[in-house]
């Protein structure tokens, strides 16, 4: 089999139940991701489901206003389902199908890859159930309902520190209990070899759009291209196909909760340590026996302790650079995109609003910058909204 | 050959697992030695991670509440230096690969040698991945532990004719805990393992009653019993050794019956 590494991050740290299992979804992946048949498919789903290619807006005012750069979003938040969530499922479970799987599993921050894979699993015919933490239900109760009403199964995870690590634990030991006729819909790139590959290539769909949108657009490449980096999928499907063009700047917006220096973050790159964690080498958050500890943000989709190994080797190389953003600097930039553009987005994609606000007026107006508008902030009012003291009713 | 050979020396081999820390690291020791004198073999001792994703509720709550307790490598290690000085029991830690690749495994191997501790069970480390810590172990003596699940198939004859100590054959799908019933055709898998492999075969997950450890035993090396013995500790607390040790006898009498 292939390489199961990036450098020295990735591997498959899984309990050996499971391995055979993940054998056999690398060899099925290899097959059909070459097989006509199965990506015609996919590329159906995807213009006539999912609504690709999603846009790329100019965004003028936002442009005007930073004073800097031209500025770029990629509207990921108008696929079908609100995120990019979506193109990673359908792929998923579209070869689940093909492996013989009639159910998927998935966990799920936020809930918008619950949401997804939900939705896919309407769609595709396969029995559907979301592991999310408890906390996370509460949060996010709105998208509970909406898996619900998509007819999939979502359990509270109440192990742990009941976010989205807890909701990973208790999805990896459900597919322990049931691998034979169950496949796990990993939500981002991470976990054992080969999910970090394979939502990587069902994600950069993403840049191989930009790219040659900007270049229709505009006839040359940006000089910057950014995302929000929880476990990493939209940054990973945004970034790949810039890699080989060495002038493009990548960067990926990790985390910082209430600041990196206080212990309330989700920040992997900048305070995270080499370790080996949900199947995988890479960063993570841990003390200093090599326990996972409790991450924070106000964002549940980043609200994670890890980050993908293909994130980890390219932070080493250099080739992408991880920032922090906090909460503060999340909400106002969401507030201010709703304003400036009339674009509610994610909160996780107010990260990487959020960095574009800080440098795009350094920048000189013939560079260019791709922001990835990863979901719609619709999940996010109601939170948001306590976060500025009012409490409104979903 | 390390000391886990002595383990299958006495009839089957009887092997329970404790988290170390559950209550408090006092009382694993005094748990350890109940166990012992109630005729256990070998005996497995959990060192507590955030995150057991092999695990089912009983040892993962077991695991909060050690962390909780502020148990950590050290403290085990010490634990075990002052546990060796009252048997020479084989001993085998159970954890996951972070707390040990955190504290360096030269490090952690260098400290299981010096204290006598004979191997260590890694539930997320399969064969693929082996190449981490082999070769460390080896150099200080120490097993690693292979596991063989019933998924494992055709993969059973590698891992068993590489694995060292003995081999830890998980009887069920999923995760640890008890089960009334163990559907997986264990004589099937253990008859590859015996093709490949000269070393003895324990069989662990799910196994509570003296009958079950008595069907077991008929076929395999050892019984390993983990989340029954964790749930009598989780409910008696500090009253929980003379329990321990009835279970722990009981348990080890049934295998003798035959």
């Amino acid at each position: 089999m292939g390489n199961s590494r990036f450098g020295i991050y990735g591997g498959q740290y899984i309990p050996e139940t499971l391995m055979n299992e993940i054998l056999h979804l690398e060899e099925s992946y290899e097959r059909y991701r070459r097989d006509p048949d199965f990506v015609a498919e996919l590329a159906a789903l995807n213009a006539e489901y999912a609504g690709r290619p999603s846009l790329l807006y100019f965004a003028e005012k936002m442009t005007r206003d930073l004073g800097g750069a031209k500025i770029y979003l990629k509207r990921e938040d108008l696929n079908h389902t609100g995120s990019h969530k979506i193109n990673n499922v359908l792929g998923q479970v579209l070869l689940a199908k093909r492996m013989g799987k009639t159910r998927v599993i998935a966990e799920t921050g936020a809930g918008q890859h619950g949401v997804a894979t939900a939705t896919a699993a309407a769609l595709l015919d396969m029995e559907c159930e979301i592991f999310m933490g408890k906390e996370d239900t509460q949060r996010q109760a709105l998208n509970v309902y909406r898996m619900r009403l998509l007819g999939a199964k979502v359990h509270e995870v109440t192990s742990g520190t009941m976010t989205l690590k807890d909701a990973v634990n208790e999805t990896m030991r459900e597919w322990t209990a049931r691998v034979f006729d169950t496949h796990y819909v990993m939500g981002s790139v991470m976990g054992p070899h080969p999910f970090p590959k394979i939502v990587r290539d069902f994600q950069s769909v993403i840049s191989q759009e930009a790219r040659q949108q900007i270049l229709e657009k505009e006839g040359k490449l940006p000089t910057l291209v950014t995302a929000c980096v929880g476990g990493g999928s939209n940054a990973m499907g945004m970034f790949y196909h810039f890699i080989p063009d060495q002038d493009v700047q990548l960067v990926g917006c990790e985390a910082a909760g209430e600041g990196i220096d206080t212990p309330r973050h989700a920040a992997a790159i900048a305070r995270g340590r080499l370790g080996i964690f949900h199947g995988m080498k890479s960063y993570f958050c841990q003390d200093e026996a090599g326990q996972i500890t409790p991450v924070y943000s106000i964002s549940a989709g980043l609200d994670y302790p890890g980050i993908g190994p293909e994130h980890a080797a390219l932070h080493d190389s250099g080739r992408a650079r991880y920032v922090p953003i906090t909460d503060e600097e999340a909400v106002c930039a969401f507030e201010y995109l709703a304003r400036t553009e009339g674009i509610i987005c994610a909160i996780e994609s107010a990260h990487a609003v959020a960095y574009v606000r800080k440098v795009a007026s350094r920048m000189k107006p013939d560079e260019i910058v791709i922001i990835c508008l990863s979901g719609r902030g619709d999940k996010d009012v109601a939170a948001i909204a306590q976060y500025r003291g009012e409490n409104i009713h979903e | 050959m390390s000391k886990i050979a002595n383990a299958f020396q006495n009839g089957k081999a009887f092997i329970p697992f404790l988290t170390a820390g559950d209550p408090s690291l006092e009382w694993t020791e005094t748990f350890l030695l109940e166990m012992v004198r109630a005729g256990a073999d070998l005996i497995e001792i959990g060192i507590p991670f955030s995150d057991p994703i092999a695990e089912g509720v009983v040892i993962q709550e077991a695991n909060l509440r050690a962390l909780s307790a502020g148990t950590t490598p050290e403290k085990i290690f010490q634990m075990v230096a002052s546990v060796r000085q009252k048997t020479d029991i084989p001993l085998v830690f159970l954890t996951y690969i972070n707390p040990v690749f955190n504290y360096g495994y030269e490090k952690f191997l260098a400290r299981c040698a010096e204290l006598g501790v004979d191997g260590l069970i890694l539930p997320d480390l399969p064969y693929e991945e082996k190449g981490e810590i082999v070769y460390a172990a080896k150099r200080h003596g120490v097993d690693i532990i292979s596991l063989i699940a019933p998924t494992s198939e055709q993969r059973i004859g590698k891992i068993a004719s590489e694995a060292t100590g003995y081999l830890y054959i998980v009887s069920s799908m999923g995760v640890t805990g008890v089960r009334s019933e163990i559907r997986t055709d264990l004589p099937a898998i253990l008859k590859v393992v015996r093709e490949n492999s000269t070393i003895p075969a324990a069989v662990g997950f799910g196994i509570n009653t003296p009958q079950q450890a008595y069907e077991i035993s008929r076929y395999a090396d050892g019984v390993i019993v983990g989340s029954a013995i964790v749930r009598i500790i989780e409910k008696y607390g500090s009253e929980a050794a003379p329990h321990v040790y009835e279970y722990v006898k009981t348990m080890k009498e049934a295998m003798r019956r035959d």
